[in-house]
């Protein structure tokens, strides 16, 4: 009878793909068809657009319907095609004008009620369609904070599907949809200024912000691990658009996102419980590909509380994210690969009872528990932390005094001003932070001074340092000058770093 | 109050009425063995002959009719008319499976759907 074409978009993992839904219905007994490698979510569609078509005052056509989803190689999921195969089916029928539809994109799951539900996913799916020359969307209007987001494309987002055709037929919208957008600002809950004392931890915390290198706080519970490393992205840099748009996708595709989840300024924070599997923190998942915790973290912050009572395989996993700052991830459907540049904090206790550390004399671990429990993180995992910290318990003269201590306000402007240094040193490059200099190039135009690079061989050829070791030292040493203004890592400086990488000799 | 079996026989003869009007020749009404039944059996103007399955309802509100026609039954369907077609010695003879739905309203309404199966 006759054909028509609807377009939406497939997502696997950050990559969308432009998706041609053609609908035919002709003569026959009343059939549906799903054609182009659905999954379950897809194939349950039928009984969705039917409920809502018919609930929503329009026909069901009684024919054979056959929807098939182009490029049919490609496996598809998830209910967000319920949307563009309904009007399409309206379309086919000519129930709604047939208007130039090369240009517009259609994403959405219908209710049985005809009410068009949010979906994960609509913002790198617009991103994606952007890209493929598409100006017009339809989204969830549940979605439609995120679909905004997207520059340079017309977004109509609807709740029912009586508003989107009444609005397909005559132009009219029901409602019209504010944008709201919160502006996710550095949140005061958790300041700097609440930390009492710790002047070493405050230290490393600025350092780390500065270049974004790898921290472990080892220390007696109760000290205040926790509480650091919930202030860290208090300390870093604004996002910029690029890197919020960037975390905003990825945490799109996580879940959908409350208008509030949209990331605007403040990194994200992350901090999977110890209890998490390697899939949940890497990502994984075997239809639908999700970003794992590493992900979510991405231009932010990793924290791992209680890292010893992690399973090791659970640790380990973090090495190629943190090496390449990517993770790749290969399943039945595809491969994916998620980007996981983050800030890694770990913190874990000295011993099992916690209490191993000052004069140690209230600690009742034997020394092979003690042994046993500083193993469970794996050299080459702590080869790859830039900074171990001690964090002792706050002296009485801590608790007493009655002075705050620096805002994360006048941290963070510090730690932006170092950024800016090390950002104009890099501008022919393609990296920004101090973290990510090349080991080649910290060998010849990254040097730190000479007498600062003969303390450094030292420590190499002492076997103090591995070569990632001496590498990673340097990166810090760097950050440490630009901290201080200078030109070059002085001596001081890579003296500082080494103290600092080997920070702490609890574990 | 009209009987299942009555709106069947009605709807049946609806179809049967429509088919002669379209200048088909009814071979046989209701043709039954042990496999179960075919409702008309007609001859086309153009030589084919043709199986009709005939669904009648007296409402929509249980959905279309023809949604009725399960995969199951259209294969009893298509086993039914070959065994028709050998048993009168017609096994070469072109064929075709039809399908027809009426809506027992005032008047009825006949969907007629040809070639279906």
């Amino acid at each position: 009878m006759a054909v028509t074409s609807v377009r939406s978009i497939s997502l696997l993992g950050l990559t969308g793909t432009l998706v041609d839904i053609e609908i035919d219905i002709s003569d026959g007994l009343p059939v549906y068809t799903l054609l182009g490698l659905p999954d379950s979510a897809l194939i349950e569609s039928k009984d969705r657009i039917r409920a809502a078509l018919v609930n929503s005052g329009e026909a069901w056509p009684n024919r054979k319907v056959t929807v098939s989803l182009t490029p049919a190689w490609l496996p598809k999921s998830g209910s967000n095609f319920d949307l563009p195969i309904a009007v399409g089916l309206l379309r086919v029928q000519s129930h709604l004008p047939i208007i130039d539809s090369e240009s517009e994109v259609i994403i959405g799951e219908l209710g049985l009620d005809g009410q068009i539900r949010q979906v994960r996913g609509v913002l790198p799916a617009l991103l994606a369609a952007k890209q493929f020359g598409i100006r017009r969307a339809i989204v969830p209007a549940g979605n439609y904070q995120e679909a905004c987001l997207v520059n340079d494309l017309e977004i109509n987002a609807f709740s029912t599907l009586r508003e989107l055709l009444l609005y397909l037929r005559t132009g009219e919208k029901a409602e019209s949809l504010t944008l709201d957008l919160p502006l996710n600002d550095h949140s005061e809950a958790n300041d700097l200024m609440d930390v009492m004392g710790q002047l070493n931890a405050r230290a490393a915390l600025e350092v780390s912000a500065i270049g974004g290198h790898h921290l472990l706080f080892i220390g007696p519970p109760g000290t205040g691990k926790t509480m650091l490393a919930q202030r860290i992205p208090g300390i870093l840099p604004e996002l910029t658009n690029e890197q919020a748009l960037e975390v905003t996708a990825i945490h799109s595709i996580a879940k959908s996102l409350n208008s509030g989840e949209i990331f605007r300024k403040a990194p994200p924070f992350v901090a999977p419980h110890h209890t998490t599997t390697a899939t949940a923190m890497v990502g994984g998942g075997s239809h639908v590909i999700k970003p794992g915790a590493v992900s979510l973290a991405h231009n932010g912050v990793l924290f791992i509380d209680e890292a010893p009572e992690c399973s090791t395989g659970v640790l380990d996993s973090l090495r190629q994210p943190l090496e390449s700052g990517e993770v790749s991830i290969s399943r039945a459907v595809g491969s994916v690969n998620f980007p996981a540049r983050f800030i890694l904090v770990l913190a874990a206790n000295p011993c099992p009872c916690g209490k191993f550390s000052g004069k140690g004399r209230s600690c009742t671990c034997s020394s092979q528990q003690i042994r046993r429990y500083s193993t469970k993180l794996s050299g080459p995992l702590l080869d790859r932390i830039d900074i171990r910290l001690q964090v002792d318990p706050p002296t009485r003269s801590d608790l007493a005094s009655n002075e705050l201590g620096e805002s994360s306000a006048i941290v963070r402007s510090r730690v932006e001003s170092a950024r800016e240094i090390a950002a104009a040193r890099f501008k022919q490059y393609p990296w920004k932070t101090n973290s990510q200099i090349p080991a080649k190039y910290l060998r010849s135009e990254f040097r730190a001074e000479r007498s600062a690079m003969a303390l450094l061989h030292i420590e190499l050829e002492r076997e103090n340092l591995s070569a990632r070791g001496f590498h990673k030292t340097l990166r810090l040493a760097w950050s440490i000058a630009d901290q201080n203004r200078n030109q070059t890592p002085t001596k001081e400086n890579v003296q500082t770093a080494i103290a600092m990488r080997m920070g702490s000799d609890l574990l | 109050m009209v009987t299942k079996i009555e709106l069947g026989k009605n709807g049946e003869s609806l179809i049967a009425d429509y088919l002669i009007k379209k200048g088909y020749e009814i071979l046989a009404r209701n043709w039954r063995i042990k496999g179960g039944e075919i409702d008309l059996i007609a001859l086309a103007p153009n030589g084919v002959i043709v199986f009709v399955e005939v669904k009648s309802r007296s409402s929509q509100a249980f959905g279309h009719p023809l949604e009725a026609i399960t995969p199951e039954k259209q294969s009893r369907l298509i086993r039914l008319s070959l065994a028709w077609l050998l048993e009168n010695k017609k096994w070469n003879h072109p064929y075709r499976i039809d399908c027809a739905a009426v809506l027992m309203s005032s008047p009825p309404e006949i969907d007629y759907r040809a070639g279906v199966i």
